[in-house]
């Protein structure tokens, strides 16, 4: 059973249709990533889903209610957001920016839980170094895995994710989507906004390519992952390998990308920037 | 995820927080008590310290240590002495709270009564009290014209320096500028139309003074201060949420607008208490939260309640520099918090600007 569906979401904004007549459903235990090309309204679409933004028209239900007529609190104790950037007026400490996920449990039983699940959260988004860092000296990906461990320490049955990876190395991207898809095991549903196409081949149940505001396929990565379909809707030819039993989504270059002499030349001119 | 290194534990953590808050706190009120008795037994009429101390306890009913024994002495405690520096107490915590409650709403370390022109705004609406002679809410009309003329400009501030959820330091000060020019341009007209009294009056409220504070005045201005005061410390967690920026704040559960308005409300509030009998004392709210926020970090529940300590201690001192500094002149208080306040505007703006990656 779905815990967050869209029904016929539409966003307009000043007459531009950015997101259109969207239909998704995310149930429990599910990754479902969003992919498509820049200003295919996925970013737009995850604030309709985490209700930042009220749709034009159709609308959203989370765990079985209308998304409007919830409030503040209460969503958060159903839903956690990650946002694409972090920001902080502030300079609170990663230990302290990590517990405010905890703020919606606050004067209820699960608070007794609050030091646990901010620990747990810290060890799961490898944090827990920086703990006593001040987050705005923190590089970006540091910024961002703090968020994440917030958005871990919040403990909602939904979570919400824009672009996680996109500041992180190549060993926390696997290590946080990782854990999303922990989370999933453990009951969670996932969004998940993602560039990286085979990122979002290895870790979605289900992937939702969206182009123009529309959804172009929704469905298992091996269906919807093809060759055929990311070249029209990306408009760039990509091809789709299957390598060791995992799919490979590779942009096709012009030209042989390099030989050895002409790796070394780059490299000096990039050293001599 | 290999975490090897173990983190403070929650509970040595939660320990240290509260030695650091009773602390801070602890020294705060310590330091406001003597800063209290050492104002009030001087000035022209020097009057030991522990006849001070005996003339309060005498006043309470305890029969303990020597009441003042110049003949005069008595009458200028309890006259003079007591209302004013109960007034610069009062007053320099209303303005401190009010800055850390508009520097956590605004996001922005840079936001005070006085810079962004929200004391101006008041301070015009209670010239025109002056200048117009109304009386329709006897000595409560002053304050509560100015709190209306707070909460107009304070919403206007807000209105348009905010851009998608944020307020860029640039559009904040150029707000302020706006906002400044405009209510100097109310003041001015107030002192056209009024008479010379009228006049003198506007010019050393302008100055901001706590010569002439009288009980009558404290009664006004403390239930508006402590009112304002209680309802910052009730905001304060959720001012903590705020720095996360407005819609990862409504992500934990905030009611960011609900949260906003009541904010405006208490800063207007409290800028009304100090404004409306003191007149103009700007950057107290601006160097009290910044210096709490260096020792004591940026959360909210401590940072609110010590400003307000804070914030007393610092503008009793100064009443104190301002009345000894020059014999026989009061000189005004604004004047000295403008003079150190300006300065420390000057170094944070620049910090500011390193840190937050220009003037973006």
């Amino acid at each position: 059973m779905s815990v967050l569906s869209a029904h016929q979401v539409s966003v307009t904004i000043d007459g531009n249709p950015i997101v259109a007549d969207v239909d998704l459903e995310v149930s429990a235990g599910e990754v479902v990533v969003l992919v498509g090309p820049n200003g295919a309204g996925k970013s737009t679409l995850l604030s309709v889903l985490s209700g930042d933004v009220d749709p034009s028209s159709g609308h959203v239900e989370l765990a079985g209610k209308h998304l409007g007529h919830r409030h503040a609190r209460e969503l958060a104790r159903l839903r956690g957001v990650q946002l694409q950037k972090q920001g902080l007026a502030f300079g609170f400490r990663v230990h302290e920016v990590v517990r405010m996920g905890r703020s919606p449990w606050h004067r209820t039983e699960a608070a007794e839980r609050d030091d646990v699940a901010v620990e747990d959260s810290m060890v799961r988004a490898d944090v827990t170094e920086l703990a006593d860092r001040l987050f705005p000296t923190l590089s970006g990906g540091e910024q961002a895995r703090t968020s994440f461990a917030r958005l871990l320490a919040q403990e909602t049955p939904v979570l919400m994710l824009d672009e996680p990876t996109a500041a992180l190395d190549i060993r926390h991207q696997e290590q946080l989507l990782g854990v999303v898809r922990d989370v999933a095991a453990a009951g969670a549903a996932v969004v998940v906004v993602l560039h990286d196409l085979s990122l979002a081949a290895a870790y979605a149940d289900r992937v939702c390519v969206l182009a123009n505001g529309r959804v172009r396929a929704d469905g298992p990565p091996a269906e919807v992952l093809t060759g055929e379909l990311l070249t029209e809707v990306y408009g760039h030819p990509v091809d789709v390998i299957h390598h060791d039993g995992a799919l490979l989504v590779v942009p096709v270059r012009p030209r042989p990308v390099t030989t050895l002499t002409d790796t070394s030349e780059e490299e000096s001119s990039c050293s001599a920037v | 995820m290999s975490a090897t290194t173990v983190p403070v534990t929650p509970v040595r953590a939660t320990l240290r927080g509260v030695v650091a808050r009773v602390g801070l706190l602890g020294g705060l009120t310590v330091a406001l008590a003597v800063i209290l008795v050492l104002s009030a037994g001087t000035g022209q009429l020097d009057i030991p310290r522990d006849e001070v101390l005996g003339s309060l306890l005498h006043k309470i009913g305890l029969d303990l240590g020597p009441v003042p024994s110049h003949p005069q002495g008595e009458n200028t405690l309890w006259q003079v002495r007591f209302p004013r520096v109960v007034m610069a107490a009062i007053a320099g915590a209303a303005l401190a709270t009010a800055g850390a409650l508009m520097q956590g709403v605004f996001g922005n370390p840079l936001a005070e009564p006085g810079v962004v022109g929200v004391s101006s705004g008041a301070a015009v609406a209670a010239a025109a009290v002056i200048v117009f002679g109304w009386t329709f809410a006897g000595s409560w009309t002053v304050a509560l014209c100015a709190f209306l003329g707070g909460l107009l400009t304070t919403t206007l501030v807000y209105l348009m320096s905010r851009d998608g959820g944020r307020t860029e330091v640039v559009t904040l000060v150029l707000t302020g500028i706006a906002l400044n020019a405009m209510t100097s341009a109310g003041l001015a007209f107030m002192m056209f139309l009024g008479d010379t009294q009228a006049r003198e009056e506007i010019v050393f409220w302008q100055l901001g003074s706590l010569n002439g504070s009288r009980w009558e005045y404290v009664g006004v201005v403390a239930p508006l201060a402590l009112v304002g005061i209680v309802a910052a410390m009730l905001l304060a967690p959720k001012l903590d949420l705020l720095a996360l920026g407005d819609r990862a704040a409504r992500h934990v559960g905030v009611d960011v607008e609900r949260l906003r308005i009541g904010t405006i409300v208490v800063v207007a509030v409290l800028t009304a208490a100090a404004v409306s009998f003191c007149g103009i004392i700007a950057f107290v709210g601006l160097v009290v939260p910044h210096l709490i926020r260096l020792i004591a970090g940026p959360g909210h529940r401590l940072l609110v309640p010590a400003s307000a300590l804070g914030g007393a201690v610092l503008l009793v001192a100064a009443d104190l520099w301002a009345r000894t500094a020059v014999e026989y002149a009061d000189l005004p208080i604004g004047m000295l918090t403008s003079l150190i306040g300006g300065p420390f505007f000057f170094w944070l703006l620049r910090r500011a600007r390193r840190t937050a990656g220009g003037w973006a």
